[in-house]
């Protein structure tokens, strides 16, 4: 298939203004000319097989008929391959909840351990189709590592920009694979806003400001992947960490993709956001009813969703209100809870954000917004290796003692 | 009395190509609206219809977001820097 400017996109046919509409071609932009609205990927889809998908690689290049990319994204060989991560069924969690069937959806598995490797793998095909020498971001942490992990494999050059008070574990883990790290004296809304700046004075290919429409297209694999792996059908539940935004307005996405495609069953389906009370912007306006967000300074130890002027925000209200689902908040301490209650029941050690969601879970049950007798899926989206920081005053030794038996004998009990 | 305000490829159509330009006003109000003097049109492409700075647009001023100042009364002293950017990006 071609466009207009003769790039290969695969299926994708043009960009149009989530708000007004207004279309604009593919290319390296992000925003509408007219309103500033946020840019989305149209599509022409073909007709696409569960077969087809089936017969595909075990990453999100299974789904390349549904992606922005060329058909033979597949056979790229610079490429992290992405996706295709375990859906772990929870008995132990579920029955510690009083759910009945609950599933986590753990993107650990990816190549640097968050679902941040499906997006950017996404945007540098993107990037490489559009031709830019070097790629870029604003992040976290997660995204950061992602970057400058798929740039080392891709063989071009990355400049990855963070806050520079995040955990050791994202700072090392981003500058081992040799980018250009640039660490900012401010939080991630302040690095945001630099690298807008920076992309209307450099030629970089920024994952999240100008080839945003094709990145966020990433995290539609998760939504196709809980799908697929729960025998081509949909969830009756599910509980998304809220940073941008972006992912949870994906997920629906890719859940009205399937059915629009025939590939599963119509059903109705509910979308919960999770946040963290220090930085709730989303879930503050969807509990008041507002249909703007107001911006926040974050100050939470979930450092991956500290975006306190989300630009998916209003999006991902919309999704919640559509799907008869909520968006919550949790505290810190509950935070750090929830990533305990899920390694000790599921042997799962998520980051933070994970934490930010299983907690929510707990309180969306707790108080009767989610139903504990409905399917669930949970989204972990990122390691517990990676912030330690986060739960090392809470765990530790159970006990220290000289290496005797007798000694062994008196500190743990039969 | 005056300020640089940065503005993003998007509205350079307005200023010839320039991507910063200078303004006066004692804020930011006053300065977007001297900008209007010279750059006809960029006004309303930063201000709504009801004379509020547009949902998808931020505005900073000192590197701050003024929806965390005085919105568009914050004041813009000599030297001040104005970046005017669009809100979707990130996350």
């Amino acid at each position: 298939m071609t466009n207009p400017n003769q790039l290969d996109f695969g299926p994708a046919t043009g960009l149009i203004c989530r708000e007004c509409e207004t279309p604009a071609e593919l290319g390296a932009r992000h925003v509408c000319a007219e309103c500033f609205g946020p840019l989305e990927v149209k599509y022409e889809f073909g007709a696409i097989t569960r077969e087809q998908i089936e017969a595909g690689p075990r990453s999100i290049w299974r789904y390349a008929a549904l992606l922005p990319v060329p058909a033979d994204a597949a056979n790229r060989p610079l490429d992290l391959a992405p996706g295709f991560t375990k859906l772990q069924e929870s008995h132990n969690l579920a029955q510690r909840l009083g759910m009945t069937k609950l599933w986590i959806k753990d993107d650990r598995d990816n190549p640097t351990h968050s679902f941040k490797d499906r997006v950017v793998a996404v945007a540098m095909t993107a990037g490489k189709t559009l031709g830019f020498k070097t790629i870029s971001c604003a992040s976290t942490g997660n995204l950061a590592n992602a970057v400058a992990a798929a740039a080392a494999r891709a063989g071009v050059k990355s400049v990855v920009l963070i806050p520079d008070n995040l955990e050791q574990g994202k700072v090392v883990t981003s500058a081992v694979y040799g980018t250009t790290l640039v660490g900012i004296h401010g939080n991630y809304d302040d690095v945001n806003r630099l690298c807008s700046e920076i992309a209307d004075d450099r030629g970089y290919g920024f994952v999240n400001v100008n080839l945003r429409p094709y990145y966020a297209e990433g995290s539609k694999t998760l939504g196709y992947e809980i799908a697929e792996q729960l025998g081509w059908r949909l969830p009756d539940q599910v509980v998304v960490p809220i940073a941008s935004g972006s992912l949870l307005t994906k997920i629906d996405k890719a859940f009205k993709e399937l059915i629009a495609l025939g590939l599963v069953e119509a059903k109705p389906y509910r979308i919960f956001g999770a946040q963290a009370t220090g930085c709730n912007p989303v879930a503050e306006a969807f509990e008041k009813g507002w249909d703007v967000v107001r911006p926040q300074k974050p100050n939470t130890i979930a450092k991956s969703l500290a975006i306190g002027n989300p630009a998916d925000g209003p999006y991902a209200i919309d999704v919640a209100n559509r799907t008869n689902g909520s968006i919550g908040h949790v505290s810190d301490e509950q935070i750090v809870d929830g990533i305990r209650l899920l390694a000790e029941t599921e042997g799962i050690f998520a980051e933070t954000a994970g934490g930010v969601t299983v907690a929510n879970l707990k309180q969306f049950i707790e108080r009767g917004e989610l139903d504990p007798t409905l399917e669930t899926v949970v989204l972990n989206t990122g390691d517990g290796l990676k912030t330690i920081e986060a739960i090392s005053d809470n765990v530790g030794f159970t006990v220290t003692i000289p290496p005797s038996l007798e000694a062994f004998r008196a500190a743990v009990p039969e | 009395m005056s300020v640089i305000v940065r503005v993003p490829t998007i509205l350079r159509s307005y200023t010839g190509g320039e991507a910063e330009i200078a303004g006066e006003g004692a804020t930011l109000n006053d300065v977007l609206h001297d900008l209007e003097t010279r750059h006809a049109g960029l006004l309303t492409r930063v201000l709504d219809d009801n004379g509020k700075i547009r949902r998808f647009v931020n505005v900073y001023v000192n590197e701050e977001d003024v929806r965390f100042e005085q919105g568009l009364e914050t004041p813009t002293p000599s030297g001040t820097a104005v970046s005017i950017l669009a809100a979707v990006a990130g996350g």
